[in-house]
């Protein structure tokens, strides 16, 4: 990042005395700022200079095993799927240059919604450029004006978006309270249409949704139903569809939205459906056709990667034991984590505050382990939290190796 | 209802929330005056919301700043 990211308000005289529009953002400078200077390593501006592996990259110069990305079955680098997309790049080039309405949609585009079909046994598939674009597309579409969107409180900023660029009435309730949830669907005026939106895994303390009751009792209020399953898909569930299939709900749920970018190993984003008048949402939603479709080599990358997810049992298994491991081994040392027990691959450790955070975040970082730094305003409740997600291809000896490395940052730090 | 027993409804309700023990007026604001942040916003109309059986979307919230505003709005809802 330039050096220009950290100047504060310019004093320039504006015909008429208009602001600086970028005045707004001088809190935020001010709070980088003071964390930079004490001396820390620049939480959001790392590099990797070269990946070896799901598992381990050279970060800003130093061999680092990754506890940070959301490469929860290591596909990255699976040489089916490698050969997959060199064949697609080979044959159909760098890239489509167009809407999937107009030029968008090659051969490899309808192969990825098969795969997605077959994947959740659904009807209808609709891949997007990226998952927070099919966020943003399914739900401002779905609900309009006069409709109610009813949401978890700790949504994912592409949920939050999706509801800004519609422009339905947005009704929020208290994280994982399917209570309040239901108290507002019950006051919803007569006739109006209403939008239920759940997450299956929150991501920013890896907790999951009780889904079996909350989808029931939407339902039940004539709601429709979105799940977004983005950090369940391909381990959570019998065959891998996410919590609403681990919890027996999957038929209900009208709308699965899910992504690329996690289990699947590279980028997109996609929605899910059995409803009879699914494929019409191609024609009327603006994310989805004013923007050019995936390249080739990512479409068919996905596509090789989500049917073996399909027969991925043993991965699973091994992420399931690298995910328990880890929250019982910082659970031992002292660390305060974001779930009593490990319900996804995603393991949270609550930092006291912002400045302990990027300590602990560089400490590990010099031990050779990147996690997440994550902080207002994308935490819920104002917290900091070094949120570590776990890998399929972690090794038993690496996930030992990360909690000695956590110990010795955390001793050093003072959190331990 | 009328306004003078919304209104007293709705100054009990903000007591819990009112950390600083601000004088509340006509024209006291949630952000400014009260510094509630977006959590204590939700609860705080949570509250509301049970307590008159209405909903105040976020889209309504956006429209009211002040004490004054929010008790109109929870009148002209109340009384529908």
């Amino acid at each position: 990042m330039s050096e220009g990211v950290a100047e504060a308000d310019q004093p320039i005289e504006r015909v008429g005395g208009a602001p600086d529009l970028m005045s707004k953002f001088d809190p935020v400078i001010a709070t980088r700022e003071a964390l930079l200077a004490g001396g820390v390593e620049d939480p959001f501006s790392l590099v990797m200079e070269r990946v070896l592996s799901p598992t381990k990259a050279i970060c800003n110069g130093r061999d680092t095993i990754l506890l940070g990305t959301y490469n929860y079955m290591g596909m990255t680098f699976d040489p089916d799927v490698i050969a997959a997309g060199e064949r697609a790049l080979a044959d159909f080039g760098s890239g489509t240059t167009g809407s999937r309405v107009l030029n968008g949609t090659y051969q490899g585009h309808r192969d990825v919604e098969d795969a997605l079909r077959e994947f959740y046994a659904m009807d209808h598939a609709m891949v997007f450029s990226t998952g927070y674009q099919a966020n943003l597309g399914i739900i401002s579409t779905l609900a309009g004006k006069g409709d109610y969107i009813v949401l978890d409180i700790d949504s994912h900023a592409s949920i939050w978006d999706g509801c800004a660029l519609g422009n339905a009435e947005v009704v929020p309730f208290r994280h994982n309270d399917t209570e309040a949830m239901v108290k507002r669907l019950k006051r919803i005026p007569d006739g109006a249409g209403k939008l239920v939106v759940l997450e299956g895994v929150y991501s920013m303390l890896g907790d999951v949704a009780p889904l079996r009751e909350m989808v029931g009792a939407a339902k039940e209020e004539g709601a429709m139903v979105l799940v977004d399953e983005a950090h369940s898909m391909g381990f959570i569930g019998e065959n891998g569809r996410g919590v609403a299939e681990d919890q027996g709900v999957l038929d209900e749920v009208d709308f699965v939205i899910g992504t690329f970018s996690k289990s699947v190993g590279t980028v997109g984003g996609f929605c899910v459906s059995n409803h009879p008048k699914f494929e019409i949402l191609r024609l009327v939603c603006r994310p989805y056709v004013f923007t050019a479709s995936l390249p080739p080599s990512v479409v068919a990358t996905a596509a090789t990667s989500i049917r073996k997810l399909m027969q991925a049992g043993d991965k699973r298994a091994a992420l399931w034991a690298n995910s328990k491991r880890l929250h019982a081994g910082l659970r031992e040392l002292g660390f305060t984590l974001g779930t009593e027990e490990p319900q996804s691959a995603i393991v949270a450790v609550m930092m006291p505050d912002l400045e302990h955070g990027a300590m602990m975040w560089q400490a590990l970082l010099h031990e050779g382990l990147y996690v997440n730094l994550a902080r207002p305003p994308a935490t819920p409740a104002n917290m900091t939290l070094l949120r570590c997600s776990l890998c399929a291809e972690h090794s038993e000896e690496e996930v030992e190796t990360i909690l000695g490395m956590f110990e010795r940052a955390g001793k050093a730090v003072g959190i331990i | 209802m009328d306004r003078a027993e919304t209104d007293s409804r709705i100054r009990a309700l903000i007591e819990p929330f009112n950390k600083k023990n601000i004088q509340v007026a006509e024209g006291t604001t949630f952000s400014g005056d009260l510094e509630f942040d977006s959590l204590t916003v939700m609860d705080f109309v949570a509250a509301i919301e049970d307590e008159f059986d209405i909903i105040i979307s976020m889209n309504q919230q956006a429209e009211i700043e002040t004490y004054g505003e929010l008790v109109s709005a929870v009148c002209s809802q109340a009384g529908k």
